[in-house]
């Protein structure tokens, strides 16, 4: 979300003001939540006994690229862009798995918070490479995605090991009534605890000047490369989160996972966090998870060929995005 | 950056600032020299398997990731990266291999490589007339054509198992086993790009918009134009590629070439173009896919497990990455 904090000395608008400035600031995000809401509507008419047990359903199957899409949103905000998260969110994923199997339930415990560590330290190497080496971002992150990948093969060479079962109830089923999946109220409180102290803070105000103005941030008395570091390590730990994740969704660990580097980039970038930095939130990204999870499901439900519903996909995501930068061109010319 | 970087202030720049800014305008040098290490130390490593076959298959395999490395130097030279390569080389090999017998080759050639140029055209006119940036936009469009590539699977009749003979040949035969035939198509290809970028308009204006948009803008560029004949042309040296390549592995599956894309990536930032924009060149981007394919057969010899393989390719990316970063430094 970008800024919508009154400059202090500035007398508050009157609440109408206050409303439709948000609305502006936050057009991109309402025009996503909106468009959600209208597939839902769409979903229901074609699909009439779409109800709970499939939002369970679509919250569980859309957590792990969630959280990939946050960690990818705030190493982008910061200026990065980290291809080896689908690397990172395999490896945390096997060392969970392989770690849980035959182990008590407390045990599992202790391998959760290891994992966790496990995925900031990940994240601590990719940020500092980048930074000591000063090889771009892309690049570094593309070497990694190779060794995290083969780390994940080494962990483990095919799919196994398990998870405790209290991890696997964290993201099954509902929570006081049906209609509130578990993973939903997962997300959320993840989210809300990392996320919303951060974006208050120095750090969080940091992590987005470096984004938007690198120069400008150092200048301005802000350790660049540091914040930078922080900022891959943050994406780190939500990797490994996803990690732990899809470690409790599928009860197994898996070495080789697709699709998740991009299909975060293009959620972020949906979400509307802007590739060139300092601008965005993880709220939005959050919701075109969401957005790019139900469409898949509609086009399913819909009968369309699953191989047209990818190109469908891909030409939904082109569209949106050409609409996006048409609109925000004509902004900024203005 | 803590060394002297005297450019402007010391009359006469010393030795290692020379050799610095060589290195910087002239990388092909030295990666040769750290190509030449690796083929001594696979000379090391095997020595039964070097002769006139060793070359030539090396060659071979390197040809086709040379070719979608110049994809990616191409587009990074303005600033962008082209991620669609390996989804328009497979659909283009699988066209081609499917269409033959019906269609015969030279239709079927034709047929695949118009769809090649509306694909780059469609990101072409995304990156350049609606402004979308290209790496989303070419990671977009390899999910519509791999899915039309998978759609297509479904649809058309296969006849044959393998490919043409035509592209076979092309793709898998040596002359002399040392001179691979796909050194027919490479050379013109690499000759054109390379005396393109250096002597042609067109090749200053790719230098241009990458080095500073605004310049270029405000010189009288007209970025679209140049943006949008940049896509085309890469989209049809990923599809001369995917023939390449459905040739060498006489299959035609519609992720044949998944796998390059990222070490095209690998190939031209290893041959010293910048993924800023405005810094490279085509000579260095050869030299990197020979180094990345020199060192993928090299670990495949040397009998590590595939896991280990991954990390140390990684690892060694970073490295030379890393190494030029230090030695080319500016300011």
């Amino acid at each position: 979300m970008s800024a919508t904090t009154t400059p202090a000395g500035v007398t508050r608008p009157r609440p109408l003001e206050a409303i439709t400035a948000w609305a502006r600031d936050n057009s991109w995000s309402l025009g996503l939540v909106g468009f959600l809401a209208l597939l839902f509507v769409f979903t229901k008419l074609i699909q009439p006994s779409y109800g709970a047990t499939a939002l369970q359903g679509l919250a569980n199957s859309m957590l792990p690229l969630a959280l990939a899409a946050v960690a990818q949103s705030i190493v982008i905000i910061a200026g990065g862009i980290d291809l080896s998260v689908a690397s990172m969110m395999a490896l945390t994923n096997v060392v969970a798995a392989s770690q849980m199997r035959g182990q008590g339930e407390e045990y599992a415990v202790l391998v959760v918070i290891g994992v966790l560590v496990l995925g900031l330290v990940l994240g601590l190497v990719n940020g500092s490479l980048i930074v000591f080496t000063r090889v771009p971002d892309i690049v570094v992150t593309l070497a990694m995605l190779y060794v995290w990948a083969g780390c994940a093969l080494l962990v483990l060479a095919a799919p196994g090991g398990s998870a405790a079962v209290w991890l696997k109830d964290l993201v099954k089923g509902s929570l006081l009534i049906e209609w509130i999946p578990k993973s939903a109220v997962l997300l959320i409180v993840i989210v809300a605890i990392v996320w919303i102290p951060l974006r208050r803070s120095r750090l969080g105000l940091s992590i987005y000047a470096i984004g938007s103005n690198r120069l400008a941030a150092f200048r301005s008395g802000v350790a660049v490369g540091r914040t930078k570091i922080v900022a891959y390590a943050l994406g780190g730990l939500f990797a490994a989160l996803g990690g732990l994740a899809l470690t409790a969704s599928m009860g197994v660990g898996r070495p080789m996972l697709g699709g998740y580097t991009l299909m975060s980039i293009a959620a972020a970038v949906l979400g509307g966090v802007s590739l060139a930095g300092g601008r965005g939130g993880v709220f939005g990204p959050i919701v075109a998870v969401m957005i790019l999870s139900l469409l898949q499901t509609d086009i399913t439900l819909v009968g369309v060929n699953p191989n047209l519903a990818t190109v469908l996909q891909g030409a939904i995501l082109i569209g949106v995005l050409m609409l996006g930068s048409i609109t925000q061109f004509r902004r900024g010319r203005r | 950056m803590s060394e002297t970087v005297g450019t402007d202030r010391a009359p006469a720049p010393g030795a290692v600032t020379v050799m610095r800014r060589q290195l910087r305008d002239r990388p092909v040098i030295p990666l040769l020299g750290l190509a030449a290490a690796l083929v001594v130390a696979f000379a090391i490593a095997s020595p039964k398997s070097m002769g006139p076959e060793w070359v030539g298959i090396q060659l071979r395999a390197a040809i086709p990731l040379a070719i979608l490395a110049g994809c990616q130097t191409l587009a990074m030279l303005t600033g962008g990266i082209d991620l669609s390569v390996g989804a328009v080389a497979s659909i283009v090999g699988f066209l081609v291999a499917t269409l033959e017998p019906n269609i015969g080759t030279p239709a079927a050639l034709l047929f695949a490589f118009s769809a090649a140029v509306l694909a780059g055209l469609i990101t072409g006119i995304g990156v350049g007339v609606f402004r979308v940036h290209p790496l989303i936009m070419t990671l977009a469009m390899s999910l519509v054509v791999f899915g039309t590539a998978n759609y297509l699977q479904n649809v058309l009749v296969k006849i044959q198992t393998g490919v043409p003979d035509l592209v076979r040949s092309i793709g898998s035969d040596t002359l002399y086993a040392v001179l691979p035939y796909s050194l027919v198509v490479f050379v013109p290809v690499a000759a054109v790009i390379i005396f393109g970028l250096r002597r042609s308009g067109y090749g200053r204006l790719l230098f241009a918009i990458g080095d500073n948009p605004i310049a270029a803008r405000l010189s009288g560029a007209r970025a679209w134009q140049v943006l949008v004949v940049l896509y085309v042309i890469s989209a049809l040296l990923a599809a001369v590629a995917g023939v390449l390549i459905s040739g060498l592995t006489n299959v035609a599956s519609v992720n044949l070439a998944d796998n390059y894309v990222l070490p095209s990536v690998a190939a031209a930032v290893i041959g010293g173009t910048s993924i800023m924009g405005g810094r490279g060149g085509y000579g260095g981007t050869i030299v990197g896919a020979l180094i990345l394919t020199l060192l993928g057969s090299l670990l495949g010899t040397l009998g590590l497990p595939e896991a280990t393989r991954q990390v140390v390719f990684g690892s060694i990316v970073v490295a030379v990455a890393a190494v030029y970063a230090r030695v080319t430094a500016e300011s």
